[in-house]
């Protein structure tokens, strides 16, 4: 009996995914014939909750892409694997405390804070390839113009709320 | 890999692998909070269209009802006649002798004490610069150059031909421009930025000058000015908000009326014809066509640029020669064998003794199946819509018309509008457009772009159709033509290339729904007319925002625009969640919650990525409905004394209650009747099939102030609303409940 409850609560659990994978699939689906743009999957898997790094990402890509790359990822294909992420609760989001804790790595001394040429550097050189454009982005909502130092901590709490 | 020999270099290792791990994490926080943002502003971006959408849709239907109570309404007496006509004064085009009255803006005086811009005419170059000037510095033109211009710029239009040819070996340039709707300040940057139209600067302005913003009247007194004074250099195309019906939905009826207050009717009037004589197309060097909407597989050059394009006064009443009474009789009897040719309205039923279930489906698919195009007649596709129409079919609205007694007799009398059964035939073959004229022009002036092949109906606005790349193609070949611009459309880049580049959408009005939402764009053709796209935002304060401000900005103004609108089908929701809530627990989950939802709103909208935002608290992780549908509208309004349910069937219904107001107002003073205002409601509210009772109405004409003598200030009613929905989205939710706050609890004195 309990099996047959748990069974029928998965089902529900996965058409309830469903839905929502479409939903977020077909906001970029512009031409209303169950493609996007593959420049748009990464979007699309992130607002499903997901928090994957870009090399994780292309490796998702590579599961949903065509033999033959188009350029275009069909929802037939994109829709099981995706399923498959969000049941098997792949990519979690990280949790704020652990983002603190990767700023403070970043700053040793402890200080609060990063200098922008330090955030930059960091950005750039370290970690995965993060382009011009993100880091001007990044910048822009990061930085205090007075001291001209990014306070992680307040970032963080700033970015945080943002989020549901 | 492997550890180093030294310590140092193991801890330098260590600490360079910690940073890159750092820095990944880092990143992908950034990039997952980024995706979020670009989420919401496409969710944001479809909010707000089908929320444009939606309205013009109702605007259409509204429309077709009043339409057919002109062709199928018998009036008993010459009350209900004259009721009716006043409703359809403005249908009328003026004749030639009425356009001669107009000249009596000679007699108009100028007082010494006015400062604006003067005009002499013929008009000069520096003229037209001085009027740019001078809005700049928000002038204002004196009426009588209002009229004096209107009434020169109708005399240049009556001269072009339907479809406008243009060279560009005379000029360097030609620049093309989309939608102004009324944002002056596009139309100055533009000019700052492109350089003022001359002789070498050529200009099209692609229709659509009007509605929403608030400077319509200072853009068309720019755009006519500068065609006075630049005939060969200077063109404009009409676009479908030219057009006096829309404009009493969409705010330009309103603009006029209230900067003119002694003249702006006659303004008005004038305006309704020379909108009627502007150009439907401009082609450039036999290669490039532009037009406002688009086209459909029937569109057939050579006979737009022969008919009569002052016929059609506006794109929303298809009040055509074919239809006088006898004929949409049999119309209506012949209505499940009609092709695609013929129009009927949407909720005609079969046989006019009894309407019966299901009628219109049938009739739609023997529409779509041999149609093309252009009909704003739209059959419901929502069963529950139509079985209202079935229980209130017209027949019974129509007798409960005939038998209301006491229509208001009117103080001034217009010269009557001859019904169609009564009309001289001759004479209406001669002001009326035939259907296919007419159904060419809406093709023109409503229909968009779309990515599949083929061509079908424009469900979603209600007038002209969607065409593929096929059409176009087709189109483009059969005229020996390179590409096609075209406006009507918002988009978030000012412009867009479809059907591999041969159509291009071109939008000059930046920020149309809200600060940030989109730019603006004008496009140049050069040597061999090769497009070059300018892009603008005319707005400095949108410079300094980060992309995540400028996105939460708007989406906050679509998410208030959705809410209001939730809250507005705030019945109907409750009947769609108790549907889901069987056992009677109070509660739903959020899947049926979004099922709901759309089953009731119909706007297509992604309601699982939107949910956070419109559902902020949960009871295991369900939906407590009924005190989310309160929250709602506490929101919304803190008039407690007026009942909930009016309020909520005014509010919905608001944008179609001025317009009848408007419409009945033919004086446009602003003021109707107490009388007047009870009868419009009665008609009202069984066409949108609400159920009110006499004394709620009479409560609420109480409860707002309706201060002059058995007469309603409709700006002052429907401010009413605006004022609270301002008052409301400012201080939010805490103002709202602080004036619902019981005064007797309150320990702090002053709480308004």
């Amino acid at each position: 009996m309990a099996d047959d409850r748990d069974r029928e609560g998965a089902e529900i659990a996965v058409a309830e995914f469903h839905k929502k994978i479409k939903e977020a699939f077909e906001v970029f689906d512009h031409e209303s014939n169950n493609t996007v743009d593959v420049r748009e999957i990464g979007t699309i898997i992130r607002s499903l909750g997901c928090c994957p790094s870009e090399g994780e990402l292309h490796d998702l890509i590579a599961e949903v892409e065509e033999e033959e790359p188009t350029g275009y990822i069909r929802f037939e294909k994109f829709l099981p694997v995706m399923t498959e992420v969000l049941l098997e609760r792949r990519y979690r989001p990280i949790p704020e405390d652990t983002l603190h804790r990767a700023f403070e790595v970043l700053d040793p001394a402890k200080r609060g804070f990063l200098s922008k040429e330090e955030l930059i550097k960091y950005m750039t050189e370290e970690g995965e390839p993060f382009s011009q454009e993100e880091m001007e982005e990044m910048l822009s909502a990061a930085i205090d113009p007075e001291s001209n130092s990014i306070h992680y901590k307040d970032y963080i709490t700033m970015m945080v709320i943002d989020e549901n | 890999m492997g550890s180093g020999t030294s310590t140092q270099h193991h801890f330098a290792f260590q600490n360079a692998e910690k940073a890159f791990k750092a820095a990944v994490l880092i990143q992908r926080w950034y990039r997952r909070y980024m995706a979020r943002l670009e989420m919401r502003r496409h969710c944001t971006w479809s909010i707000f269209q089908s929320i444009e959408y939606a309205g013009q849709q109702d605007q259409v239907k509204l429309h077709n009802f009043f339409s057919y109570l002109v062709d199928h309404f018998t009036p008993n007496n010459h009350n209900e006649r004259d009721f009716l006509n006043r409703m359809f004064t403005e249908e009328r085009s003026p004749q030639d002798s009425e356009m001669e009255s107009c000249r009596d803006y000679e007699s108009i005086e100028v007082p010494d004490s006015y400062t604006g811009p003067r005009l002499s005419f013929p008009l000069l170059p520096d003229h037209a610069t001085a009027l740019v000037e001078a809005f700049r510095v928000k002038q204002r033109l004196h009426a009588r150059y209002v009229l004096n211009l209107l009434y020169e710029a109708r005399k240049h239009l009556v001269q072009l031909p339907n479809i406008n040819r243009v060279s560009t070996c005379y000029s360097e340039e030609i620049t093309v421009c989309g939608d102004l709707h009324g944002q002056l300040d596009d139309l100055i940057f533009i000019f700052y930025k492109n350089g003022l139209p001359s002789p070498e600067r050529a200009y099209v302005f692609n229709g659509d000058f009007v509605d929403r913003g608030k400077d319509s009247v200072e853009i068309l007194m720019v755009l006519f000015a500068f065609m006075l004074v630049y005939p060969k250099e200077f063109h404009l195309n009409r676009g479908n908000h030219e057009d006096h019906m829309v404009n009493l939905r969409y705010g330009f009826t309103k603009e006029v009326m209230h900067k003119y207050k002694t003249h702006g009717k006659k303004i008005l009037k004038l305006l309704q014809d020379v909108f009627c004589w502007l150009p439907l197309a401009t082609l450039v060097d036999e290669k490039v066509l532009i037009l406002h909407g688009g086209v459909s597989d029937m569109t057939d050059l050579e006979f737009l640029a022969k008919l009569d394009r002052h016929k059609i006064v506006s794109t929303m009443r298809c009040k055509t020669r074919k239809e006088d009474k006898k004929q949409a009789e049999e119309k209506g009897k012949a209505n499940q064998t009609s092709s695609a040719g013929t129009p009927s309205p949407w909720f005609l039923p079969q046989s006019h003794s009894l309407p019966t279930l299901p009628l219109c489906p049938s009739t739609q698919k023997a529409h779509r199946a041999g149609r093309s195009s252009s009909v704003p007649c739209r059959v419901p596709l929502d069963p529950k819509e139509l079985s209202h129409w079935v229980r209130h079919s017209v027949d019974l609205e129509l007798e409960r018309c005939r038998q209301q007694a006491g229509f208001p007799e009117l103080k001034e009398k217009e010269e009557p509008l001859p019904l169609a059964s009564e009309a001289d035939p001759e004479a209406e073959g001669r002001r009326e457009p035939t259907q296919e004229e007419w159904s060419q022009v809406v093709d023109i002036l409503w229909s968009d772009p779309m990515a599949q092949e083929g061509c079908k109906a424009n469900t979603i606005r209600g007038g002209g159709c969607y065409f593929g790349p096929n059409v176009t193609e087709r189109l483009l070949q059969k005229y020996n033509l390179q590409f096609l611009i075209r406006s009507h459309e918002c988009k978030p880049e000012g412009y867009e290339f479809c059907h591999s580049r041969k159509v291009l959408t071109i939008f000059s009005a930046s920020n149309y729904y809200e600060v940030g939402s989109n730019r603006g764009a004008y496009v140049k053709l050069g040597p061999a007319l090769t497009p070059h796209i300018v892009q603008f935002q005319a707005n400095k304060a949108t410079h300094t925002l980060t992309m995540r401000q400028r996105i939460s900005r708007v989406g906050e103004s679509a998410l208030r625009a959705l809410r209001e609108k939730l809250f507005a089908h705030s019945s109907d929701l409750l009947v769609e969640f108790k549907k889901h809530d069987k056992d009677k627990t109070g509660l739903i989950t959020l899947s049926d919650w979004a099922a709901a939802v759309e089953s009731v709103l119909h706007l297509g909208l992604p309601w699982r990525m939107l949910r956070p935002q419109l559902v902020s608290s949960l009871t295991d992780n369900k939906l407590e409905y009924k005190s989310w549908l309160k929250n709602l509208a506490k929101e919304q309004f803190s008039h407690e004394n007026i009942q909930s349910s009016l309020l909520e069937a005014l509010y919905r219904n608001r944008s179609n209650l001025e317009t009848i107001f408007r419409i009945i107002d033919s004086d446009h003073s602003g003021f109707i009747s107490l009388d007047e205002f009870r009868q419009t409601w009665k008609l009202f509210s069984s066409h949108m099939n609400i159920d009110v009772t006499d004394d709620c109405i009479c409560d609420l004409a109480r409860s707002i102030d309706f201060n002059k003598d058995g007469h309603i200030d409709i700006n002052e009613f429907l401010e009413a609303f605006r004022l609270v929905e301002q008052s409301c989205s400012k201080g939010y939710a805490s103002d709202c409940q602080a004036t619902n706050t019981n005064n007797s609890d309150c320990s702090s004195p002053d709480i308004h």
